[in-house]
């Protein structure tokens, strides 16, 4: 192949029509609660992981939901389970829980 | 919104009396273009029409990539409508759509802040001993093939119509995003329902695509472009605008811009030797033309005398379906019969034809 000194740019959108829902809609049935979510960020803001990486839970979950699971379940192996998020989350989700829900289902993936 | 909604954005555009300003790149790419535009307008058309050989570039390349600041670019405009008043015109048409862009853009800050017009004015005269000259009318040449679309359309030697089937050519037209995304009411059916060149191909026989990314900006954006590392970003427009026609199977690209036109033609070139994929029909490239060249074909024009074998994807298949004649030995002949060479096969542009040529060769 000719060398072009560029490549063509990946589109960034995320197209629920064509993405695998099932595992999204998997999660919610065992847990309803994150339907409540109002993705304010605050599990983000005092992560202690994301303090020292570019980890950010608001996003991760926010991705899967919408059927984006490729690199999900080795960013959450960032997370030290400390459990601070599910301290301020103004909706009282277990984000802990959240997390090793994500991580099993992605990990039957 | 309905689909008649852009007969709401319309513009006076001049009957005759043109004053031409020709676009600095599209010699380039589509030479034979401008020429056309002349021909037609002045002997198809029978058309007053004056082709200044001292006008500049507008300088807008360099505007749009921070170079030029507002104050040159805006005394060199000023230049031009005043070479413009020397010649005894009020009608400016120019062939670029980053020109167009500009010269509106100017005309309109004018308009805001008349003290940047003296400023102007005042540049002007002690670099050049000039006087501005604002035009009474200014329009992009794809208006004007617009405004005299119906006489072309009578005096047509070709229709867009498959000449096998019988059924209209489908045409995907895509405009430039100065023409009407800068000022949407100074261009025809304004951004949202561009209607300058599907007038055009309406009103000779063929048939609009109505696609999902017909909005969508090439991807040239000059600093998009110019930058080598950038350029994966700006192929990646082209690349989402074919994907998304291709389903439609087009038979031809109109576009209305000097960069959009190249890109869209070279750029199949390549995402087909980056991706192996192409996004006509038969294995080959969509071609693409300029708009002159297409009411040149509709006109009866000769399609090596439009230059029309510059181009990245051949144009034989099209020429075919319209029923075009043409002498295919011709094609790399220029003036004079001299050979000017040939581009190198690759799977967008080896057609049948070339096969014959390397047989004679």
């Amino acid at each position: 192949m000719i060398d072009f000194g560029y490549t063509i740019s990946k589109p960034r959108i995320i197209d629920i029509d064509r993405n695998n829902m099932q595992p999204s809609y998997d999660l919610l049935k065992e847990m309803p609660e994150l339907q409540t979510c109002i993705g304010c960020g605050a599990c983000t803001a005092v992560c202690t992981a994301g303090g020292l990486t570019k980890f950010n839970f608001r996003k991760v979950h926010t991705l899967v939901r919408r059927g984006e699971y490729a690199g999900a379940y080795e960013e959450l192996n960032k997370c030290m389970m400390c459990g601070k998020c599910r301290l301020v989350c103004p909706r009282g989700i277990n984000t802990r829980a959240v997390v090793m829900l994500i991580k099993r289902k992605l990990g039957e993936l | 919104m309905k689909r008649s909604s852009w007969t709401e954005y319309q513009k006076e555009i001049a009957d005759n009396d043109y004053y031409y300003a020709r676009s600095c790149i599209r010699q380039n790419f589509f030479p034979g273009s401008e020429k056309a535009f002349l021909n037609i307008i002045g002997k198809d058309l029978g058309l007053n029409i004056f082709d200044d050989p001292i006008h500049t570039s507008c300088t807008g390349i360099g505007y749009h990539t921070d170079i030029v600041p507002l104050e040159t670019i805006m005394t060199v405009v000023a230049r031009q409508f005043a070479l413009m008043g020397e010649a005894g015109y009020e009608n400016f048409i120019s062939s670029c759509i980053t020109s167009f862009g500009v010269y509106t853009e100017i005309l309109a800050t004018w308009e805001e802040f008349p003290e940047m017009e003296e400023k102007t004015r005042e540049s002007l005269y002690k670099a050049t001993g000039r006087q501005l000259c604002k035009p009474k009318n200014l329009a992009h040449t794809s208006d004007i093939i617009f405004h005299h679309r119906e006489q072309i359309a009578r005096q047509a030697k070709h229709r867009l119509v498959n000449a096998y089937t019988g059924e209209p050519l489908k045409v995907v037209e895509h405009i430039g995003c100065h023409y009407a995304k800068l000022f949407p009411k100074s261009g025809i059916g304004g951004s949202e329902f561009p209607y300058v060149l599907a007038g055009m191909v309406e009103s000779w026989g063929g048939e609009i695509i109505d696609y999902p990314e017909r909005r969508h900006c090439c991807g040239f954006g000059f600093r998009n472009y110019l930058v080598q590392a950038n350029r994966g970003y700006s192929i990646a427009n082209s690349h989402r605008k074919l994907e998304s026609m291709a389903p439609y199977k087009p038979d031809f690209i109109v576009s209305n811009c000097p960069g959009c036109a190249m890109f869209l033609d070279k750029w199949q070139y390549t995402i087909a030797e980056m991706e192996g994929k192409v996004y006509g029909q038969n294995g080959r490239g969509i071609p693409v033309l300029t708009y002159e060249e297409m009411a040149g074909l509709v006109l009866g024009y000769d399609p090596w005398e439009l230059g029309m074998q510059m181009h990245q994807v051949d144009v034989e298949p099209l020429l075919d379906k319209i029923g075009v004649e043409y002498d295919p030995a011709a094609k790399y002949l220029g003036r004079d019969g001299k050979y000017i060479g040939r581009p190198e096969a690759a799977v967008v542009n080896s057609c049948s034809q070339n096969a014959f040529l390397n047989i004679k060769k």
